[in-house]
């Protein structure tokens, strides 16, 4: 559902990405991994058609994500990093839309809403502003602005960054449930999400791919089959040029 | 979903979320003090001894010259600034729609707070018995004025996701299109240099088409000046929205 073909991007002499290419089908929860700097932020925002790539090609359902912009998005659900929401609006006002930009109306709006607040949890707080919210209340917004449609695709970055024990567990219980209809890319910082959520995972470095795997068979890549192990040994350490916050 | 579906949606929101924060509120106070003020103090409206609202008119350009580009400064600067703009551009949303959507927002608040300003008609109606013809020509061509002045301020704001910056180079463009029809201006020329340069010259500046309006005429050739101005300001708009992908 999500083929990439030689994707490269570049900012000024920076090569943020460098020749990534990788195809999710559905049913696949695909975890990027790779230290700050990677090119994991800048690969989901290039497929999400936010920033437009240097060179290579994205497919999005079938969809060129820049030649067919508007209808490889409408395929795509997408967090951003940090889960930006507009801070005046309460949940409700919000979703609602978001509902409106996708083209639902009415019943099936409604419909829609209540199905994404059931899921992420939000019916407490559906009236309260979003600038009074936890964090862990903000992201549980952004995810339920990603799934509200029930998109086909599904990309999120960092889903369960600074949220507690507990909100970690139930947002891989939500994309655990729906991973079967969908394609799925998450990107984490957590390796042990990998092994939750993940039915495969990617380890990009530098801007390209370094490792590519079921969970187990990155595992596999260390003597001690430990994943933080793989990890280090396949990154390099201190890619501190952090071009993901540029928009 | 079509293009007009995603604009209503994006003003809706919009101008919602101006009255959700004390943001409207104040600017229609000080806008309504300001050109009160001005008409009452400055324009020695009663001493004029002339039941018609020329005055009142005639302060408008140099109220909206500074308080328009504060409503115009956040339409793309603040999406910048809280990553609402990743949000808005991943969901299948044609940028001319969003920028029509933000400019249509900010334009029917601008047509509300001149709306509020109607005891002065009330005023000059109990006074005398002006020509009520051409005061509403002159709020249409008012209206139609400060949609300029936001569309200049819009296109700057969508190139800085700094609002001091987008406010003060908005004021300083508006300022050029407004003074460049006034006497003082056209005098300085008007010795020397060619009859075509300073017609040129004062037919670019808002004074000129406005100062036509309120006549009591609403020329065609006024509302195409405007019309044009707006199209052109909301197109650059587009492109320096566009371009952002890429760069």
């Amino acid at each position: 559902m999500i083929i990439i073909e030689d994707l490269v991007r570049r900012f000024g002499n920076f090569t943020a990405v460098g020749g990534i290419s990788l195809r999710v089908e559905k049913g696949e929860v695909l975890g990027f991994l790779g230290p700050n700097g990677a090119g994991k932020s800048t690969t989901m925002k290039m497929i999400t058609g936010f920033l437009a790539p240097t060179q290579g090609r994205i497919t999005v359902c079938g969809h060129d994500v820049v030649e067919q912009q508007l209808a490889a998005q409408a395929a795509i659900g997408y967090l951003p990093e940090g889960a930006p929401a507009y801070p005046d609006m309460t949940p409700q006002q919000f979703l609602a839309f978001i509902a409106r930009v996708r083209g639902l109306e009415g019943d099936a709006a409604a419909k829609a809403i209540e199905a994404a607040v059931a899921r992420t949890g939000l019916q407490s707080v559906l009236d309260q502003r979003i600038e009074t919210l936890s964090k862990g209340f903000k992201r549980r917004v952004g995810l339920a602005q990603a799934i509200l449609h029930d998109p086909p695709v599904l990309i999120m970055d960092e889903p369960t960054d600074g949220l507690d024990p507990n909100q970690k567990h139930a947002v891989r219980n939500l994309i655990s449930s729906m991973a079967a209809s969908k394609a799925i890319i998450i990107s984490t910082h957590i390796l042990e999400e990998v092994e939750a959520v993940c039915t495969r995972a990617i380890i990009i470095d530098k801007g390209r791919i370094v490792a590519d795997g079921t969970p187990a068979e990155l595992l596999a890549k260390a003597p001690s089959r430990r994943l933080d192990e793989v990890f280090r040994n396949l990154t390099t350490p201190d890619a501190e040029i952090n071009v993901e916050a540029r928009t | 979903m079509s293009f007009w579906n995603a604009v209503n949606a994006i003003w809706r929101r919009e101008l919602a979320g101006y009255f959700a924060t004390p943001v409207a509120y104040v600017f229609i106070v000080i806008f309504l003090l300001a050109i009160g003020s001005f008409t009452f103090y400055f324009g020695q409206f009663f001493l004029t001894g002339q039941a018609d609202l020329s005055v009142f008119f005639g302060f408008h350009p140099w109220v909206y010259l500074f308080l328009l580009p504060a409503i115009s400064m956040r339409l793309w600067a603040e999406e910048s600034r809280a990553g609402t703009i990743e949000l808005l551009m991943t969901l299948p949303v044609p940028v001319m729609a969003a920028v029509l959507g933000k400019f249509i927002a900010a334009w029917l608040f601008a047509g509300i707070a001149l709306a509020l300003t109607f005891p002065m008609w009330i005023t000059v109606n109990f006074l005398g018995s002006p020509d009520n013809g051409v005061i509403f020509a002159s709020y249409i061509g008012s209206w139609l004025m400060a949609g300029a002045y936001l569309a200049i301020g819009s296109a700057v704001s969508s190139m800085t996701n700094n609002q001091v910056i987008a406010f003060v180079v908005s004021v300083v463009v508006c300022f050029i299109f407004t003074i460049a029809g006034h006497t003082m201006v056209l005098d300085f020329f008007q010795g020397w240099a060619p009859t075509l340069l300073v017609s040129t010259i004062s037919s670019f500046s808002f004074l000129t088409h406005f100062n036509a309006i309120m006549n009591g005429v609403i020329d065609l050739r006024d509302v195409v000046y405007f019309a044009s101005l707006i199209g052109l300001c909301l197109f650059i708009n587009a492109v320096v929205i566009d371009l952002k992908r890429a760069d």
